[in-house]
């Protein structure tokens, strides 16, 4: 079974982390890389331009873990090839130019989506364990309640980030986060395959339990890129993942079942 | 009722080692190439981090 499982998971994976690779690269990688030029000061956006009386320095001590670590050094005014204050200097141009770059997004996807895969075809397991099939309907709907898990809820308290957004401590979000991901997933099984009104309510409750606790907020918004940037960036992660979440759920329902067990 | 009972359980307990396998490592990709903080993960999984909403840095 675990055989079965396993290879399952890494080609639904892998062709689901290709899908969204290229995606990434027709929908976001040009938006990422406009948003590095504002972090790095190559553009200024005119509201954050120092000129207008905005004061860097009450965000920047919301941006990093570690405040009192020569923030000094970190100043968005510098042209390009500033090095950041904040200890893990990222000159996000590894060695190999943006070819290597990419390479490197295409690896990380494909890694990332096998990884959700696994977790997906664990729920597949479960559920046939316990005398449900997985059809086609059920995987698109599996993979949507997994984006909705890992990504969808996660966002409406730390929404996906342009690079260079101040954001609270890494730290708790990190935390914040695996707590949404764990409580939406399990709030969504209940809901859907527990018996009983106490169970749905106890997936209800268990849905807004991240919200009602909140997530790590910065002091005051700082963000050095244009509203419009980080909008159009965080729309565009999102339907990406709906899209690749639903392919993924999909195909893996496919591979699944036409394996024996 | 017991019969079908018990062979539920039984294709429960059988899977339940292959399924915790699959959990622990689809969270632990999850885990390295989304939250691991070494700087050269950081750099290399950095664009996928943003695009998946994952808190990067």
């Amino acid at each position: 079974m675990f055989k079965r499982m396993f290879v399952s998971a890494v080609v639904a994976g892998g062709v689901a982390g290709f899908l969204a690779a290229a995606l990434h690269f027709a929908f976001l990688q040009d938006r990422l890389l406009l948003a590095e030029q504002y972090e790095s000061g190559a553009l200024i956006h005119f509201q954050a331009a120092p000129a207008m009386g905005h004061d860097h320095a009450a965000g920047e001590s919301a941006d990093h873990d570690d405040a009192a670590n020569g923030e000094a050094g970190h100043d968005h005014s510098t042209p390009q090839g500033a090095v950041d204050g904040d200890g893990h200097s990222h000159s996000h141009e590894p060695s190999g130019g943006s070819l290597g770059r990419n390479g490197l997004t295409v690896m990380f996807d494909v890694l990332v989506y096998v990884g959700f895969a696994m977790l997906l075809i664990a729920g597949f397991g479960a559920a046939e364990a316990t005398g449900r099939r997985i059809g086609a309907l059920e995987g698109i709907l599996w993979g949507l309640g997994g984006f909705a898990a890992i990504q969808l809820a996660p966002a409406m308290g730390l929404a996906p980030e342009l690079p260079g957004t101040p954001a609270a401590a890494l730290g708790a979000r990190q935390v914040w986060w695996w707590m949404t991901v764990l409580c939406t997933a399990g709030g969504l099984g209940l809901l859907a395959y527990g018996r009983g009104m106490a169970l749905a309510a106890a997936g209800v409750a268990l849905l807004a339990l991240p919200h009602l606790i909140g997530a790590p907020e910065a002091d005051g918004y700082a963000g050095v890129a244009p509203p419009e940037l980080a909008a159009e960036f965080a729309a565009r992660a999102l339907g990406i993942g709906a899209i690749a979440w639903a392919f993924l759920g999909w195909f893996a329902s496919r591979l699944w079942s036409d394996k024996p067990a | 009722m017991t019969i079908s009972t018990t062979a539920k359980t039984t294709a429960l307990s059988k899977a339940f080692g292959p399924i915790l396998m699959m959990v622990v490592l689809g969270s632990s990709l999850m885990f390295v190439a989304g939250h691991a903080q070494s700087a050269a993960l950081h750099d290399a999984a950095h664009d996928v981090r943003h695009a998946t909403g994952f808190p990067c840095h």
